[in-house]
């Protein structure tokens, strides 16, 4: 048996190793979110002003095609399934994941994935252009060519998640340390339990749609077409059917980092453990029943839009009892303010505010006049920027003195934090106004009376693009060197993570660890 | 420079100077949903704020107890924590009430959906069908069609003009309707799917090809109204606005005898000759309004997804060919549509002449409207 | 000690991922299709009715509205003879709606049938129809293309306007496609 890693490329071509693997899909998703980042920055430049400037229409649709699949699947979603390849193994006390021949397979094909996405820019009549929920018949009949190699790349996304879920379940199921109940688990670990399962239902059922559409456009068949029997709408039911769980599994593994970080930093047991679990378990459950509020407009019968209302109001119960349980474990405490607490409070703050438009945009009559204007963009950045990127950024300020042995810089830290939460602000805040005032979403120009706020967002687009260049270095400075963590880090931290060493060694666990 | 500062900080300023702003000012920084014309509209606006209202309330409270603590219960104050971890009192409390306040919202949006969905006793009917990017009218019972089109010059979108205060939000056609009046729209798509919304009636409803959807309006004041296509569509997904003029009754029934007059002239110019000139002038406006989206103002198109006019073999080649592609649309890119139904046989005919004769192509040949209708009747 | 027991749960799982394919894929077509039946949603009318005789209800006079309209570049004069009928539930009326094939080839449609409001779909029975199979012009040639309908006499009180509409798509490519794959069938 190795004891340590293999020197030069092969390490990470060939590597097994959870931690390995967990580095790798962290640094891919944050390239990917860089880039993501920048095809953003096209779309808010040109919307700086009225009038065309920058790009043209359609390649304006094409960047905020990519910039909604790119940041979807490949900055968020890799990003949590990183997380979970460095965490949960040292959070359970099981020496490495599950599978890690598949958990290599499954990073690897990433990278493949989105070249082909991307290589789609460089085709004729360009890349995807009929947005991340390429509604049929825009995204079949009427879409560029490249769209075959987009339905290949969605596959193989899709193979590479699901292959992550079942190892994240194999794990959590099998590989736990002795005393380890499952009532006993860090949150992260439960919310990820979920979230895989979530992914191992819900990511064969858009593999699913896009098989369909792919034999709408070269196969004959009509599952979309009215020429042919079929119905465009159709394709609204099964995509949202994905669609609705994968915003959970998005945001539930976000809520579990927050519920480890806000404890340490609160020095206080997280309030309501077992209430967390089951509001997540419930959260999800519900996700399989809403999804039809994402079509409001397209015209159903009205019981079915009242039954699509009510259980979407419902959702706020367990959401709520999750921010109740956050601002009591807070309550009371002895706090200090970190900046991976920083990053869980605003956490806190900001997905409040996006679930309080959620709530409205529940309200199906109220919705009519919501739906797809910029409100709905508001609502989702206001849910998946403080939701997913700054739980995810507060992770890895939490947990990197773990991964590398050192500390980051704080002063730097706290400045990423205000740089990205103003940034945030300005851009997505002001979209609420234009939103209600009446500019529709995914338009590349707008009338003169949105050019005020449009052009503060884009502002502030700039800024927040600004503090992750901060963030970025420094990471690296930190990995490179810099003052040395304690094992335990955090004055206050509990997990059998801070029980090894800092950095953690290549191996953890080889002899599993007696849990009380 | 200076101005650029006094719009950067106007946002700062303005919860200040609010009340004194004019209506125009109010409208540029607007910021909440129209209350709108219809009573549909003013519940919705209703529900909105109330929601709205309750959401405020609740973050005070959550918000209020959360920086209460953050200031409170601070290391840096010395404050101890107390490590209490559960309550099932307040546990079950939580749940309940969110669940009361769900039940006080769930009602009155109950009432307004099925207001929203009684389609039944119309007085008018209207079909409307979005296409790739302009709408189409029928007035049901009347021989009243027509299409919808952008009339923002494309030198205002590509800055070469100042932008006017409609910029993106007129139209060459509005919808004309009467006031006081309870009407259906019957809602369909010729393509892809769209969206037709006009936020003052609180009237959204996608278009769907092949599908038909209905929804209505009875709106109380006249004026026009301006909307959006709120589905995206394609390429000029944003250039395809809705304007719905509202008028007194007898307004509109005076308006309904005027288009059928207007149509009979339209018809009467099918038989005159025109000069080279005329049709080469008139051509220009219908290219620049019809066209130009995706061939672009100088006919050179978009390279891999719209063909160029200038030098192309339809535009160089023979007649025949050429009033069959703008006639009947393309056979292999659904991107090319029949325009034959879209434009009148002057339109058209001023359109081809106008390709054939620009951009560099001198074919020097004219296009009648009469030879446009022994086309279509062939 | 681990290892076959990851395994059996990897197997386990993805056994549950093929199968939610297999359900994207197999099941929720139809089973939107079925709902769709059901409710109306999405305004489908059904398939041929078996006439049943059924008392007329002259009491009730139900206006019928006709639409029609051409998807994409559909070159053909497509309309409905008139533009509304009305019927009492019950009796069985018949209509037609004209279609000219302008070009010089010849060309085959398909008719797809819409109907608001949703609810009332089920009420709405088609003895005859011209969606039911596609319909080939020659090049120049008109025709009448018949629908036989009778409006149900359960059809819910307060409901007085129904409105079908029929849109045409020319389907010249897709029948041609079909014929050459014989005994492939037709989706949806």
């Amino acid at each position: 048996m190795a004891h340590g890693p293999q020197p030069g490329l092969t390490r990470w071509l060939y590597t097994t190793n959870h931690k390995d693997i967990g580095s790798m899909y962290l640094w891919f998703s944050f390239a990917m979110f860089l880039l993501g980042g920048c095809m953003a920055l096209i779309i808010r430049a040109e919307l700086f002003q009225p009038g065309l400037q920058i790009v043209q229409p359609e390649f304006f649709n094409q960047m905020t095609t990519l910039h909604g699949l790119i940041m979807v699947f490949g900055a968020v979603m890799p990003a949590f399934v990183g997380l979970a390849n460095w965490m949960i193994p040292l959070m359970v006390g099981a020496p490495d994941m599950a599978l890690p021949r598949m958990n290599n397979w499954s990073f690897w094909i990433l990278p493949f994935a989105f070249s082909m996405l991307l290589s789609t820019l460089f085709m004729s009549g360009g890349a995807p252009n009929f947005g991340w929920t390429f509604y049929a018949p825009l995204s079949t009949e009427y879409a560029p060519p490249s769209v075959t190699f987009f339905i290949f790349s969605i596959h193989i996304m899709g193979a590479s998640s699901i292959m992550g879920a079942i190892n994240i379940i194999a794990t959590i199921l099998n590989m736990r340390a002795p005393g380890m109940t499952l009532m006993k688990m860090p949150l992260f670990v439960w919310t990820w339990l979920i979230t895989a399962y979530l992914l191992i239902a819900v990511m064969p059922v858009l593999a699913g749609v896009v098989t369909m559409m792919l034999m709408d456009i070269h196969f004959g068949t009509s599952f979309f077409s009215a020429a042919g029997g079929g119905d465009p709408v159709l394709f609204q039911h099964v995509f949202w059917f994905f669609g609705h769980p994968e915003v959970y599994i998005m945001i539930l593994p976000a809520f579990g980092i927050v519920s480890m970080i806000i404890p340490t930093f609160a020095r206080k047991p997280l309030f309501g453990y077992s209430s967390m679990v089951y509001a997540t378990a419930s959260i999800a459950f519900l996700s399989f029943i809403v999804w039809a509020h994402h079509m409001f407009t397209v015209g159903m019968p009205v019981a079915g839009e009242l039954f699509f209302m009510y259980a979407t109001m419902l959702i706020a119960v367990p959401t709520g009892v999750k921010v109740f349980n956050w601002v009591t474990t807070m309550f009371r405490g002895s706090m200090t303010f970190e900046t991976p607490m920083l990053f869980s409070i605003a956490f806190v703050i900001l997905f409040t505010i996006g679930g309080f438009s959620g709530l409205m945009l529940a309200i199906a009559p109220a919705d009519f006049q919501y739906h797809d204007t910029y409100f709905v963009v508001a609502h989702f950045h206001y849910v998946l920027v403080p939701g997913a990127i700054f739980s995810i950024t507060a992770a890895v300020y939490y947990w990197l003195p773990k991964w590398c042995g050192n500390m980051y810089n704080e002063a730097m830290g706290k400045l990423h934090f205000w740089l990205a939460f103003i940034g945030l602000n300005l851009t997505f805040f002001p979209m609420h106004f234009v939103g209600l005032a009446g500019m529709p979403r995914r338009i590349p120009d707008y009338a003169l009376q949105f050019a005020d706020f449009n052009q503060i967002a884009s502002i502030g687009a700039f800024l927040f693009g600004a503090a992750q260049l901060v963030f970025l270095f420094n990471v690296i400075r930190t990995v490179r060197g810099g003052k040395k963590a304690t094992d335990k880090v955090w004055e206050s931290a509990h997990g059998l993570e801070w029980s090894i060493a800092s950095p953690a060694p290549y191996h953890t666990f080889s002899i599993p660890p007696k849990v009380s | 420079m200076l101005m650029g500062l006094k719009r950067l900080f106007a946002p700062l300023v303005f919860p200040v100077l609010a009340p004194l702003a004019q209506a125009q000012e109010a409208e540029r920084w607007g910021v909440n949903m129209p209350q709108g014309v219809t009573e549909v509209s003013h519940a919705i606006y209703d529900l909105h704020m109330l929601i709205f209202w309750i959401c405020v309330v609740i973050g005070i409270a959550v918000f209020g107890v959360m920086f209460y603590s953050m200031w409170a219960h601070r290391k840096s104050r010395g404050h101890k924590a107390v490590q209490f971890h559960e309550s099932t009192l307040v546990e079950l409390a939580w749940t309940i009430v969110p669940i009361l306040i769900l039940f006080g919202m769930a009602i009155p949006a109950t009432k307004t959906l099925y207001d929203m969905y009684d389609t039944g006793e119309a007085d008018l009917d209207i079909m409307i069908t979005g296409y790739q990017w302009k709408w189409k009218y029928d007035h049901l019972g009347t021989d009243v069609s027509y299409f919808s089109n952008l009339a923002t010059p494309l030198t205002q979108i590509n800055n070469a003009l100042p932008k006017t205060a409609n910029y993106l939000l007129e139209v060459d056609e509005p919808l004309v309707v009467p006031t006081n009046k309870k009407i259906r729209f019957l809602i369909t798509a010729n393509d892809v799917i769209h969206a037709w919304w006009v936020p003052a009636l609180a009237v959204k409803k996608d278009a769907i090809p092949g599908f038909i959807n209905e929804s209505w309006t009875r709106i109380d004041e006249p004026g026009i109204y301006r909307g959006q296509c709120a589905e995206l569509c394609g390429k000029d997904h944003g250039f395809m606005p809705i304007v719905v003029k509202a008028v007194p009754e007898p307004e509109y029934d005076a308006w309904l005898s005027e288009r059928a007059i207007v149509a009979a002239k339209a018809a009467e110019l099918t038989g005159k000759t025109f000069s080279f000139d005329e049709l080469v002038e008139e051509g220009g406006e219908v290219y620049n309004r019809t066209c130009a989206a995706c061939h672009q103002a100088n006919g050179e198109g978009v390279p891999g997804t719209f063909p160029s006019i200038a030098g192309s073999k339809v535009a160089t080649g023979p007649l025949e060919k050429h009033m069959d592609i703008v006639i009947n649309g393309s056979t292999t890119n659904p991107a090319m549509q029949a325009f034959g139904p879209q434009l009148s046989e002057v339109q058209l005919a001023a359109v081809i002449t106008y390709q054939r004769n620009a951009f560099g192509n001198n074919m020097g040949d004219t296009v009648q409207p009469i030879d446009i209708l022994n086309f279509k009747n062939k | 000690m681990h290892r076959s027991n990851n395994v059996k749960v990897a197997l386990k799982l993805l056994a549950f991922a093929t199968g939610m394919l297999g359900f994207a894929l197999f099941i929720m077509p139809p089973l939107y299709d079925a709902f769709c039946d059901i409710t109306g949603l999405n305004g489908k009318t059904g398939e041929r009715y078996q006439a049943v005789p059924a008392a007329v209800d002259t009491e009730r006079l139900i206006t019928v509205q006709f639409l029609a309209s051409n998807n994409g570049n559909m070159p053909w004069q497509f309309k409905p003879s008139v533009m509304s009928l009305k019927v009492h539930p019950g009796e069985a009326k018949d209509m037609v709606f004209l279609a000219h094939n302008p070009t010089k080839q010849t060309m085959t449609a398909q008719a797809i049938p819409s109907m608001v409001p949703f609810k009332v779909t089920s009420y709405f029975h088609k003895t005859e129809c011209f969606c039911f199979n596609q319909q080939t012009l020659a090049a120049g040639e008109s025709a009448e293309l018949g629908l036989r309908f009778i409006v149900d006499p359960d059809l819910p009180a307060g409901v007085n306007t129904i409105t079908l509409s029929y849109t045409i798509f020319d389907v010249t490519k897709r029948f041609a496609n079909n014929q050459k794959n014989t005994g492939q069938q037709k989706e949806g």
